[in-house]
């Protein structure tokens, strides 16, 4: 199909676009970029989406969005999530290996994958177990999970108590190249925790998450990476501390990626406020100093990308006592305006300091866009000439109040309910065709 | 974020938590409690406060300690009582918290007095109940989790007060495993609150959390340096299962760095008072000497739990939804 | 049937009194005079004033009759019919009754009966204690207004006011009572 995007304001990272310009698609790639009035000889546009106001991007990179299939069903369904997806302008999401049954096996991931390509919505890209069943002690295998279409290996939230198994882990996707996706966590300080360790779950009478547990973790992962020179992506980064490590590690010239869940950019554990089971995380929401040096941490650099973490839940498993409370969110139609949030909250904080090389609004589209996909090792997020014409148009200034009536998931549970944000997903283009407009 | 315990009008509506209660309720409380003390005395040992009121004792932790007391207490106020261990029924049925709130809502109670191995779960059934439109019902925390035991941490302030009035120029020790009290967390509440100037904190680094000074608290690993010159102090029962998980190596050695003992004692005040929220571990945290001694007030404490649970619930049942 | 007396004009008016005041000594002394002569020859005499006017009432009288040991006061906040609209009050004081209930003649002391609840209430807390031989009431003042078939064995003087008045009954620092009419804040 040919698609005409114009009056549009671009921005594509990427490629160090940040100005009007128009994009031509066709055959479900970019086939030019050019200032508004022009177009590409002979281009007879079958559809076109005039995005005056608008912001066009390319569509977001989500590495972490679970979709709950296989497995669990009742919960939510690849359609529903897939919905919110394209209503949240994400075109490509990572799901974590953690359904039920694990995706340890190429049927798995194969049967997922081709539902996913049904829909034909979002772009999945699911990530292997690294361990049978996510037990830890025996290795799966990776080649056969990479050829049906897994782009790396996790444990999800379950830490590796064998430190030799996971040392042969890392040794085995590195002789591939494969990239292991980590939580950094140790599998026995701050186990049973559900709050970040400190003078608040002191109050409240909360086992506490200490951040020596992601610190110790993190001394570890580094050191086996040393030793096996395996590529590692961290996933979920939630102190001060743990991100003084990575910047150094980094520095070091460690193989070494990271991002940081949308919800731990913006709060804290005050936000567990009369124990709102919303605010239960894992890891745990932290301090205010904590979160000061996330945002910080994804401005310089530090953090590679910004995801969702989108977790959706139904009431049965928020509406208990904070501790019996399944920890996560939805994130999907949110994962925008956070970044948006973020942004301008970083444009305020500029004042007096030197003028950013790029404006905070790039940054934040760049950390869910081209960042994201090359954490990911994909090569969506930016759209240069001839490829895959993923695209989310979108009014930065439109506030919207966050209520359960207009999330497309099925998991309404977030604690930004009631809250009012800004950025709303005007349309979502997936490879070339219109998969959602509002 | 509004504080459930309190109705518009800035009435005590659930009481969930001595934290963040103002001065004059806790007050409040304890006035109408020395009028409730008068009662057990008499012959007919209830007032028609709360007749045809329904209270339900909602234990979904065992005590048959505190479940009696709260049935004393509402049996005191002429309220019908109905007891319920959730253990046995319908949470093993799957019923969820919640629904299990709204089926007794649905059979008119007035009251839920709640236990639970969670803590914020009174928390969430307030809430639930502000937000369906129930708040005529009104919730009494009677302990969850690890965060508070507010009837118990009210009825220990009454002890003080019947025992030293004064609360602006005490030093009060509480001793044992802090980590896990809820007894202890609404106690340090409850006398910052009343504006005691010196609480401390007593116990080895491993039964200690992370925070007490934020909480307005002095804390001591060393136990004879940390009763010199106090007038109260509260003594926490240490329960076995800290025996375990690497936290205590043995209750022997527990009672030779932390057990009171009348030695230990003589470093408070002359006329300190001993506090415990009972049951007693003799010879783990507490000598019977001291226990059976003369500055041990363990028993008059039960007393004026009735009391003080019977004031909570008079003054809950009379505000107004 | 009571000896009253309307209220006697004001005789101590201060010169820049809004209130008007009445003199609640010369009422007292008529109180105390009916008091003892209906008491004469009664067993077991008790005397229970209701917190917190009837209490002062019931301590002079108490020491004028020699009855001191037989003292006691009652805070009715516990027995009262109105707790569903009005909540615990905040200043509930303990009750105090130091001596057996059973078989005794009490004198109940009010300062103001009106509608005949308070009195009610202090009834059944009397009952809640043991069981009196005989219970009479003596009140400084009847405003009329009853809602209950209640009626005072002993009074000083009747007098009726508008509902949105009340009468006040205070002590001084020398112990001399005061009365006056004041606008209902309740």
């Amino acid at each position: 199909m040919k698609l005409h995007i114009k009056n549009g304001h671009m921005i594509d990272p990427a490629n160090g676009i940040d100005a009007l310009q128009d994009v031509f698609i066709e055959a479900g790639r970019v086939l030019a970029v050019m200032p508004p009035g022009t177009c590409p000889p002979g281009f007879i546009a079958e559809r076109t989406l005039d995005c005056a106001g608008l912001i066009v991007a390319p569509g977001f990179v989500d590495l972490s969005a679970r979709l709950r299939e296989p497995g669990y069903e009742y919960k939510a369904t690849l359609e529903s999530e897939l919905q919110a997806a394209m209503q949240g302008g994400v075109t490509s999401l990572i799901c974590p290996p953690d359904t039920d049954p694990v995706l340890d096996e190429p049927g798995l991931v194969e049967m997922l994958k081709h539902r996913a390509k049904t829909l034909n919505q979002a772009h999945v890209h699911p990530l292997g177990a690294l361990t049978v069943g996510l037990k830890g002690h025996a290795l799966t295998e990776m080649a056969e999970l990479t050829e049906a279409g897994c782009i790396g290996f996790s444990q999800a939230e379950v830490p590796i108590e064998d430190t030799n198994v996971l040392l042969r882990a890392m040794q085995y996707a590195n002789t591939f190249g494969y990239t292991v996706w980590l939580r950094p966590q140790d599998a026995h300080i701050g186990r049973g925790g559900i709050a970040h360790s400190g003078p608040l779950a002191s109050r409240l009478g909360l086992a506490g998450v200490p951040v020596m547990s992601e610190t110790i973790a993190l001394h570890t992962i580094f050191e086996l990476m040393r030793a096996s020179r395996a590529r590692v992506h961290l996933c979920r980064m939630s102190s001060g501390a743990g991100l003084d490590l990575v910047r150094a590690a980094k520095k070091e010239g460690l193989p070494l990626t990271c991002d940081v869940g949308a919800h731990h950019l913006h709060l804290t554990d005050a936000d567990i406020g009369f124990f709102d089971s919303n605010a239960r995380f894992t890891p745990p929401l932290r301090s205010g100093r904590d979160r000061d040096a996330i945002r910080q941490g994804l401005f310089d650099g530090t953090i590679d990308a910004l995801c969702s973490d989108h977790t959706p839940l139904d009431e049965e498993e928020k509406l208990l006592p904070f501790g019996e409370a399944s920890p996560g969110a939805t994130g999907l139609e949110l994962l925008l305006s956070l970044a948006l949030k973020w942004a301008d909250d970083y444009a305020v904080h500029q004042d007096g300091a030197a003028p950013a090389p790029v404006r905070p609004l790039v940054r934040a589209i760049a950390k869910i866009t081209s960042d994201a996909a090359r954490v990911a090792g994909l090569a969506c997020g930016q759209l240069a000439i001839g490829s895959v014409a993923d695209v989310c148009v979108f009014d930065p200034a439109a506030r919207w109040v966050v209520n359960a009536s207009r999330l497309a998931s099925q998991g309404k549970h977030t604690p930004f309910l009631g809250y009012e944000l800004s950025g709303q997903v005007m349309a979502t283009v997936v490879a070339g065709h219109i998969a959602y407009q509002r | 974020m509004l504080n459930p315990q309190l109705n518009k009008h800035g009435e005590l509506q659930h009481l969930l938590t001595i934290d963040g209660l103002p001065k004059s309720i806790v007050n409040h409380i304890l006035d109408t409690a020395s009028s409730f003390v008068g009662v057990s005395d008499r012959e007919v040992k209830n007032v028609p406060l709360m007749r045809g009121k329904s209270v339900f004792n909602l234990f979904f932790e065992n005590s048959t300690r505190t479940r009696t007391t709260f049935e004393i207490a509402s049996k005191r106020l002429s309220a019908d009582v109905i007891n319920l261990n959730i253990n046995a029924s319908s949470a093993s049925k799957g019923e969820s918290l919640l629904d299990t709130i709204d089926n007794l809502a649905a059979m008119h109670a007035d009251m839920f007095v709640v236990r639970h191995a969670q803590s914020g779960a009174p928390h969430l059934i307030a809430k639930h109940l502000i937000d369906t439109k129930q708040s005529h019902v009104h919730v009494v925390n009677a302990g969850d989790g690890r965060h508070a035991h507010p009837t118990q941490g009210l009825l220990d302030m009454y002890t003080i007060r019947h025992y030293k009035k004064d609360f602006t120029n005490l030093t009060v020790a509480i001793v044992g495993d802090i980590l896990h009290s809820r007894v202890a967390r609404s106690d340090i509440h409850g006398l910052t609150t009343l504006g005691v100037p010196e609480v401390r904190a007593i116990g080895p680094h491993t039964l200690l959390p992370s925070g007490l000074e934020q909480m307005g608290v002095r804390v001591f690993t060393d136990m004879n340096e940390g009763l010199k010159g106090v007038d109260v102090i509260i003594m926490l029962r240490l329960q076995n299962e800290r025996m375990s998980g690497a936290l205590l190596p043995s209750a022997q050695e527990f009672f030779k760095s932390y057990g009171l003992t009348p030695e230990r004692l003589a470093l408070a005040k002359p006329d300190a008072i001993v506090m415990h929220p009972g049951p007693m571990n003799r010879g783990v945290e507490i000598d019977s000497a001291v226990a059976d001694g003369p500055q041990a007030v363990i028993l008059p404490q039960v007393t004026f739990g009735i009391a003080v649970r019977m004031a909570v619930m008079s003054i809950l049942a009379g505000t107004q939804g | 049937m009571p000896n009253s007396t309307d209220l006697p004009p004001a005789t101590d008016r201060s010169p820049d009194a809004d209130a008007p005041q009445y003199d609640a000594e010369a009422l007292y002394r008529e109180l105390l005079q009916q008091v003892a002569a209906g008491l004469a020859g009664a067993s077991e005499v008790a005397i229970v004033g209701i917190h917190s006017g009837g209490a002062w009432l019931a301590e002079r009288l108490a020491h004028d009759l020699q009855l001191t040991k037989r003292l006691g006061c009652i805070d009715v906040s516990f027995y009262r019919d109105d707790f569903a609209e009005k909540g615990l009050r905040f200043d509930v004081k303990p009750s105090q009754i130091g001596f057996a209930v059973d078989g005794a003649t009490i004198l109940l002391v009010d300062d103001v009966l009106y509608t005949g609840r308070t009195t009610r209430a202090a009834i059944n807390e009397l009952f809640d204690y043991g069981r009196p031989a005989k219970i009479l009431l003596a009140a400084l003042v009847d405003r009329g207004g009853r809602q209950l078939p209640i009626a005072a064995d002993f009074v000083a003087a009747s007098v009726t006011l508008p509902d949105a008045q009340a009468l006040v009954l205070g002590r001084a620092d020398d112990g001399q009572f005061t009365l006056t009419i004041d606008d209902y804040d309740a």
